[in-house]
């Protein structure tokens, strides 16, 4: 087990080099520059601005910099945030995304486990028809549109909850963006859970659980959830990739100072440093992820060994 | 959907402390079912079952929780049948913590007993594996331990031994008979291994599209069957003894028990079957003491083959003789 | 303990009559008992060798294909059905729509009003005075274009952005998982390990950096090039990048089934035969193998559409989707987002047509999905 914990950690140096090389790459290879805005750049000026940054060495070396910056974890200044480092806007941008989205899927996964078994244990009742109409609507409806429609109804209708910006993270402005960005998960959670607690309830074991005499909620509880659970501890670790772009939606709805909203920024731009050190951020976080799905996975299911 | 209807029919079969009744048939005609719905994990849509003067057709089912103290069960695929993700020892805990009230201590020390007795060779040291570190015959123990730790009255065996190696069957067959003596256990084997059922039971039901054909002792079964269909699930045992040929088998498949045909439901593939066997349901013949058979000619089959026992018998004697001579 | 004796007595309650030798059984029939089961699915209700062999009894009689079976379960499963039939309006509506719309009230997608001050962001059903109207029936947005005809128009858009992009992953989803299946060994290892370091990736943010950067006219010259020889101008370069980039993201989960399937038949007799005729390897995967793993990639396929579009949207909302004078459903629910507080039926109209489209599509796909392959019952 450790030996696997390990050998996955030295695996994410490699994949994240992988993923910067292909993000530089697409910087370098589009036309334009950071610096090509609205207006015309004299040609002194912009040897000038070539110099400074470095852009008039071979690619090769631009690359080795680039790289050196990464593998030390400085990923130098931002070019449209003046006097900011990229590392100080990743630590100011952090806490944001990262309340939001572990939000969003604790909430996610409250109401989607819960709902999932009762749909599986009712199988076939209103309850379980309404449940899953319900979490299909959810997995149909694009939170940018359920964002805005749900400011419309709590705060421009009904008042009750600012519509929009961080507010030091207090809890009211946390409400609608916790909501938005949980509800697709919450809604694939709830179907994964019943599909597996499905699954489960007419496994042999369970029977068997059942024959001893345990009474349904025991089953349940000590024989049907742990198995029927393991298809939403797997889906945990695509969801976090997904739950990336989750934030990025939400924040640039309720314009939240996130990860996401200055990496869309930094996107338009070009702000090299700044998105190759989210990219580098964000791959590093994925990775890590994973890979606690893959030990939490181990530790649910004796049967897998690493 | 359809939810099939099935009507058992077993006329006050009485299984005593000790005793092992048969069931017997081919795949899909009801016996699984039946087993699954004395225990009430099918839900029966009818009829009643008596245990210990309780009707658990009827019981509530927080009563016939209870009920399962008295009442167990081993299934036919022990490979599925043990929670992977349980240890072993923890869910042999569980039956005596629910029905005897041990604490955990006591609850451990009675898995690792059991584990013993049902001979699981370092049953200390392996009660705290899983399931899947164990091979089928091994499970297949695990589940009778499990099954028996609380002293159950009756046992309901669902083909113990189909999912495992011949070697092993042997071996579990032999564990469920020496544990039946031991505890006075009763027994109810369901099986479509003729060859099972003949050195274990002391009553044989044949069932066939959910109906009971033909009840009676195991001797009396196998010396003189009543009915066409148990001629043939007997005449389709391979014979070692018997010259080389062709295996006998019934032909046709079992019907969908949803869809009966009117009349008697063996009739497309009986011998015997005459014009009212296609019309009329037949009837549930008394043949001799606790032998009856569910056939419109009952009597008939079961005289002749009455007499081809006598006729065996006699030949034995001869050959006998002969020998001697 | 002497006495305490067990008896199995079901009698026979119903139509046929009580034949016991004991007679007529004193009993009445035993109440129905299907409201305290708690695990009641068709598959717990009786044993699997009974279900399996009334399932055998039924292909006997009816000798119905896989196909015509599969339908027969779509049809039966309620909420396909209803699938399917708004999927089938929205996709008509969508391409018969405009064209009615401009016959009969000349309003395109990109028509905007000569006087555009009077009819700058109207309320559903209302004329320049105020009265009710047919002529705007979802309002109009804020250059005074009918919201109705650009919500269909944009249907076409995101219908064939899912659709294409489907196919695009399929391409290179059953390709590559056919080849990684069919030889297995090594090549096999490497492939899928390929795409497992893939699946751990944020991939959506490559997908930004890559829309974001060769947005507009820096598209690829090779592409701009390949598009212009086929008479396409810079828009469809931009809606051939959207293609290529959505369909790239979606074709790792394509490759993992269709590999499975090729792994599971390959050893089969009928690929031995094409084997030993001497059949090429290529006809061989894609004859002989690919044809019969069509089930559940028909229905992964199905489930991919709606969730392309899903992913189309969120980068219209970015501004990264696809770009005017196109609109599609998400480009144009993001530009109702800016007014929401004042004309908020610019949202909500596209915004709830998608959902419904993305709604009816899911549960055609889940039908589907129930309907050919009843084992593969994950999202």
């Amino acid at each position: 087990m450790l030996r696997f914990i390990i050998r996955r950690l030295i695996v994410i140096v490699p994949m994240v080099l992988i993923v910067v090389t292909l993000t530089w790459g697409l910087i370098r290879l589009a036309p334009g520059n950071f610096y090509t805005g609205e207006k015309r750049i004299p040609k002194a000026i912009e040897k000038n601005i070539r110099e400074k940054y470095g852009l008039n060495r071979p690619w090769y070396v631009q690359y080795g910099k680039m790289m050196g910056s990464v593998l030390r974890g400085d990923f130098g200044m931002s070019l449209t945030y003046p006097g900011q480092s990229v590392n100080q806007i990743l630590w100011s941008t952090l806490p944001v995304s990262a309340t939001l989205g572990l939000l969003a899927y604790i909430l996610a996964l409250a109401v989607g486990v819960t709902t999932g078994t009762i749909a599986a244990l009712k199988q076939n009742s209103k309850w379980d028809y309404a449940s899953m109409a319900f979490a299909m609507l959810g997995i149909s409806i694009p939170n940018f549109v359920l964002g805005p429609l749900l400011v419309l109804l709590f705060s421009l209708t009904l008042f009750w909850l600012p519509p929009a910006l961080w507010g030091g993270g207090s809890p009211a402005n946390l409400i609608l963006p916790v909501l938005t960005l949980s509800a697709i998960y919450m809604a694939f959670i709830a179907r994964l859970t019943r599909s597996g607690m499905l699954e489960v309830l007419r496994s042999d074991y369970v029977r068997t659980a059942r024959a001893k005499g345990l009474s349904e909620v025991q089953v349940v509880f000590r024989h049907v959830l742990r198995g029927g659970i393991m298809p939403v501890v797997s889906f945990s670790g695509p969801a976090l990739a997904f739950l990336i772009a989750g934030t990025v939606v939400v924040e640039r709805v309720f314009a939240l100072p996130g990860l996401g909203n200055y990496f869309i920024n930094a996107n338009f731009a070009r702000d090299e440093p700044l998105i190759i050190g989210i990219v580098a951020f964000i791959s590093i976080a994925v990775l890590i992820f994973n890979l606690l799905v893959d030990i939490g996975y181990a530790y649910i299911d004796p049967r897998i060994r690493y | 959907m359809t939810i099939l209807d099935f009507r058992f029919w077993i006329e006050t079969i009485d299984i005593y402390p000790g005793e092992t009744l048969g069931l017997v048939g081919e795949s899909g005609c009801g016996k699984s079912t039946l087993g699954r719905a004395i225990l009430r994990l099918t839900e029966p849509t009818g009829g009643q079952v008596l245990f210990r003067g309780k009707d658990l057709a009827h019981l509530s089912q927080r009563e016939m929780r209870d009920e399962r103290k008295h009442l167990q069960m081993i299934f036919q695929d022990p490979m599925t049948s043990l929670n992977p993700f349980m240890r072993i020892s923890k869910q042999l805990m569980e039956m005596t913590e629910l029905h005897l009230g041990y604490t955990k201590d006591q609850a451990y020390e009675h898995a690792v007993k059991m584990l013993e007795t049902v001979g699981i060779p370092d049953a200390r040291a392996r009660a705290d594996s899983y399931p899947h570190e164990f091979s089928g015959g091994m499970r297949q123990r695990v589940m009778i331990a499990m099954a028996l730790s609380c002293e159950p009255e009756l046992l309901i065996a669902d083909e113990p031994t189909t999912a495992l190696d011949v070697t092993i069957q042997a071996q579990i067959l032999e564990l469920i008979k020496k544990l039946k003596q031991d505890t006075g256990t009763s027994v109810i084997l369901i099986t479509h291994d003729l060859g099972v059922v003949a050195g274990m039971t002391d009553h044989i039901l044949v069932m066939y599209a959910g109906k009971i054909f033909e009840q009676a002792q195991t001797r009396e079964l196998f010396a003189c069957p009543g009915n066409p269909y148990t001629k043939g699930l007997l005449r389709s045992v391979p014979d070692p003894t018997a010259e080389q040929g062709a295996l006998y088998q019934i032909p046709g498949l079992p019907p969908d028990v949803a869809h009966l045909p009117p009349g008697c439901p063996f009739a497309p593939r009986c011998e015997r079957a005459e014009e009212i066997c296609r019309q009329e349901f037949p009837p549930f013949v008394k043949l001799n003491e606790e032998h009856y058979s569910l056939c419109h000619f009952a009597e008939e089959v079961y005289a002749k083959s009455c007499s081809e026992r006598d006729a065996r018998k006699s030949m034995n004697q001869t050959t006998v003789q002969e020998e001697n001579a | 303990m002497k006495d305490e004796r067990q008896e199995s007595d079901a009698r026979q309650t119903g139509t046929e009559p009580a034949l016991t030798p004991l007679g007529t059984p004193q009993e009445p029939p035993i109440r129905a008992r299907e409201g305290d089961i708690i695990h009641t699915s068709p598959e717990l209700a009786v044993g699997e060798a009974d279900v399996r062999s009334a399932e055998h009894g039924a292909e006997l009689v009816a000798g119905t294909s896989l196909w015509k079976d599969a339908w027969r379960r779509l049809l039966k499963n309620k909420l396909a059905v209803f699938g399917l039939a708004v999927t089938i309006f929205i996709i008509l509506a969508s391409i018969v729509g405009p064209l009615i719309i401009r016959k009969t009230t000349g309003f395109t997608y990109d028509f905007i009003p000569p006087d555009v001050n009077l009819e700058r962001s109207f309320a559903p059903f209302t004329s320049p005075d105020g009265a009710f109207s047919w002529a705007h029936p979802m309002g109009t947005d804020d250059s005074g274009r009918d919201v109705l005809a650009r919500v269909l128009d944009g249907g076409r858009i995101s219908l064939m952005v899912g659709l294409v992009s489907t196919i695009v992953s399929l391409i290179i989803g059953i390709s590559y998982g056919a080849v990684s299946g069919y030889f297995g060994g090594r090549l096999d290892d490497l492939m899928m390990r390929v795409v497992d370091v893939l699946y751990s990736l944020p991939y959506i943010m490559i997908v930004i950096v890559l829309l974001s950067f060769f947005k507009g006219a820096s598209a690829p010259v090779f592409l701009t090039k390949i598009v212009s020889y086929f008479g396409g101008g810079q828009d469809v370069v931009q809606l051939v990048l959207l293609f290529m980039a959505l369909g790239a993201v979606s074709w790792l989960t394509m490759a993992r089934i269709v590999r499975g399937q090729v792994m599971s038949l390959k050893n089969q007799e009928f690929v031995l035969a094409a084997k030993a005729t001497g059949v090429s390897q290529r006809r061989i995967i894609f004859r002989h193998l690919v044809p019969n793993t069509l089930g559940p990639v028909i229905v992964y396929a199905t489930l991919t559409v709606p969730s392309v579009m899903l992913t189309e949207a969120f980068l219209s909302f970015l501004g990264l989707g696809v770009q005017p004078p196109h609109a599609s459903w998400g480009s144009l629910a993001s530009e109702g987002i800016k007014n929401i507080a004042i004309f908020p039926w610019q949202l909500i109209f596209p915004g709830v047509t998608m959902a419904l489209a993305l709604f009816s599509l899911n549960f055609l796909g889940d039908g589907l999905r129930d309907a050919l392959d009843p084992q593969m019952r994950k999202v």
